[in-house]
């Protein structure tokens, strides 16, 4: 260690401070959220999609879904669903192939960056911007169609959990899938139809009680329903879950299926994750 | 395992499917040496040197690099190995100095980004977006990535590609202070000139084996190589001889033409006829 071929300057021997793990995870998600913010596409279409949407869906709905209940009280909870997997499921299934195209990841795994610095920078940026456009969402709401928030502490609380767990479960499963993409471009054409599809038959852009039964049971396989599913028991009256087709808004089967997902998602990540292309070796 | 190797190879091989990229490497590059490994493209210098920089996993031979196997590289020993591939990855929305900071902070005892910007000759563009740097401009950014860690042995993937003279004479320079300051350096190229300007020792590899190592001065055993002598005989035919001898052959031939030999040359093959001979031309 201490003989060189050359007269040299003493290498490695002072030993420096390793940065602590958290101090990693937090300086990545900076970055990460700061990419995010400067990319203007990014902001346009993760951030505005939801806005955009409940804009369009209370000039077409104006009426009441039922008595002082409006159809935007219905349709707001579709579209936090949405804007919670679009900012974390599409967002991640688009980006993720682009960057390990352009090498990035490559880059990152030739530096001591231990590898779940990189998956927790991504979470932070997910979850900041996730509760960034969500609060974005209720505040138009409430400005601009008498958007009733929830009234107690056990709504807010179910709101936080459902929130959570569907962001963990689309997080994972939007890594997963970013393994699916050969290309920087195909990331999109991957993601950007699953989602849409979801979107149809689980109830954001239709009442979902009124979907095709079979429809129905398709969307129950997959998160976003459940997402939707136990964000109307917080935006809607309690009398409204006996008109789910469970005949209750079914709390604790919104937990185990999202929990489910959680699992298959962490499970498909660590299989299949690539952090370089297939080309690339 | 010798103290005074920075790397040590034995018996290395890679095969893609069918295709034997590396077909039997071995190498050794001591501490402080900068050692170039030059050969067509193709050849396995890739493949080679990602497998020391633990890229790429290797299908049997012995590995050691700064004294670990780079197999299963763990965060100590990257902090101690800097990479530059071939490959950029790109950080569009970031701003060159943003990058060289993120990335200090990954390393114990990173040099300061803001001089390292300055050596690598970017100090005008430090606050500028990494997507409005021309290519020779982003490789140096990727030069500034892959020293920034301070590292004992830094790995150089054809580094000067897209380089117009001048900067290529910048870079050689960097990589002379960096080699007088302790590092040991293993760079590929296709440039004989880069090799020959730099490298303490040459390895040439063609396909998928180092054909010779030694000094650029002495491959192919260039100093006692026969020279080639040529020169037009009175009725002007182009005559040429090779001999171990030429300063006798010229002498006898000014003796026959009674003073100066018309259109006389005497040669040695250049590294560039070294090299392509060995590569099989």
């Amino acid at each position: 260690m201490t003989t060189t071929t050359k007269p040299a300057a003493p290498v490695a021997a002072a030993p420096g401070r390793r940065p602590g793990g958290a101090a990693l995870a937090l300086r990545q998600g900076r970055l990460e959220i700061t990419q995010f913010l400067r990319s203007r596409e990014s902001v346009v279409f993760t951030m505005g999609f939801p806005i955009i949407m409940i804009l369009i869906f209370a000039a077409i709905f104006s009426d009441e879904i039922a008595p002082g209940v409006s159809y935007t009280q219905y349709f707001i909870t579709g579209m936090i669903a949405t804007g919670l997997m679009t900012v974390s499921f599409q967002n991640l299934g688009i980006w993720i192939p682009i960057e390990r195209d352009r090498g990035v990841l490559k880059r990152y795994r030739g530096t001591p960056m231990p590898k779940w610095v990189w998956f927790a920078g991504k979470v932070l940026m997910v979850v900041a911007i996730g509760i960034a456009e969500t609060a974005l969402l209720l505040a138009v709401s409430v400005a601009l169609f008498d958007l009733n928030l929830p009234d107690t502490a056990a709504k807010w609380a179910t709101f936080g959990w459902v929130a959570v767990l569907g962001v963990t479960a689309c997080t994972l499963c939007g890594i997963a899938i970013s393994s699916l993409a050969r290309t920087a471009r195909s990331g999109s054409a991957v993601v950007t139809p699953v989602a849409l599809v979801l979107q149809f038959i689980s109830g954001v852009f239709f009442v979902f009680t009124s979907l095709p039964s079979w429809m129905q049971q398709v969307a129950a396989l997959f998160p976003l329903k459940w997402m939707c599913q136990g964000l109307r028991s917080v935006f809607l009256p309690d009398s409204f879950g006996a008109q789910e087709a469970g005949g209750s808004f079914e709390l604790g089967r919104v937990a185990l299926v999202l929990g489910l997902w959680c699992v298959i998602g962490l499970v498909l990540c660590l299989t299949t994750f690539r952090w370089t292309t297939k080309r690339d070796g | 395992m010798d103290d005074e190797l920075a790397i040590s190879v034995r018996g290395l091989r890679k095969a893609y499917g069918d295709n034997l990229a590396v077909a039997g490497v071995d190498l050794d590059v001591h501490r402080g040496e900068v050692f170039a490994l030059l050969g067509p493209n193709g050849a396995g210098k890739t493949t080679t040197v990602e497998i020391l920089e633990g890229y790429r996993r290797r299908d049997a031979g012995e590995v050691r690099v700064l004294g670990a196997d780079p197999a299963h590289p763990d965060p100590g020993w990257r902090s101690r190995v800097g990479i530059v591939l071939q490959g950029t990855g790109e950080f569009d929305e970031l701003t060159v100095g943003e990058v060289v900071r993120h990335f200090a902070g990954f390393y114990p005892d990173a040099d300061d980004p803001a001089k390292v910007v300055e050596r690598v000759g970017l100090g005008a563009k430090a606050g500028a977006r990494t997507h409005t740097l021309s290519g020779g401009q982003k490789r140096r950014l990727d030069v500034a990535l892959g020293i920034v860690g301070r590292p004992e042995l830094l790995f150089l993937d054809e580094p000067t590609t897209g380089f117009d003279p001048e900067a290529r004479r910048e870079f050689w320079e960097l990589i002379r202070d960096l080699s007088a300051a302790g590092t040991t350096i293993v760079l590929t190229t296709h440039y004989l000139d880069e090799a020959e300007a730099l490298a303490d020792r040459v390895g040439v590899i063609a396909a998928g084996r180092v054909v010779e190592v030694a000094p650029p001065n002495r491959l192919g055993n260039r100093q006692e190589a026969l020279a080639t002598v040529s020169w037009r005989t009175p009725d002007g035919t182009p005559e040429t001889a090779e001999t171990a001898t030429p300063t006798a052959l010229v002498a006898e031939l000014a003796a026959r033409f009674g003073g100066e030999v018309p259109g006389l040359t005497v040669t040695r093959p250049t590294l560039e006829d070294v090299y392509l001979r060995m590569i099989g031309h």
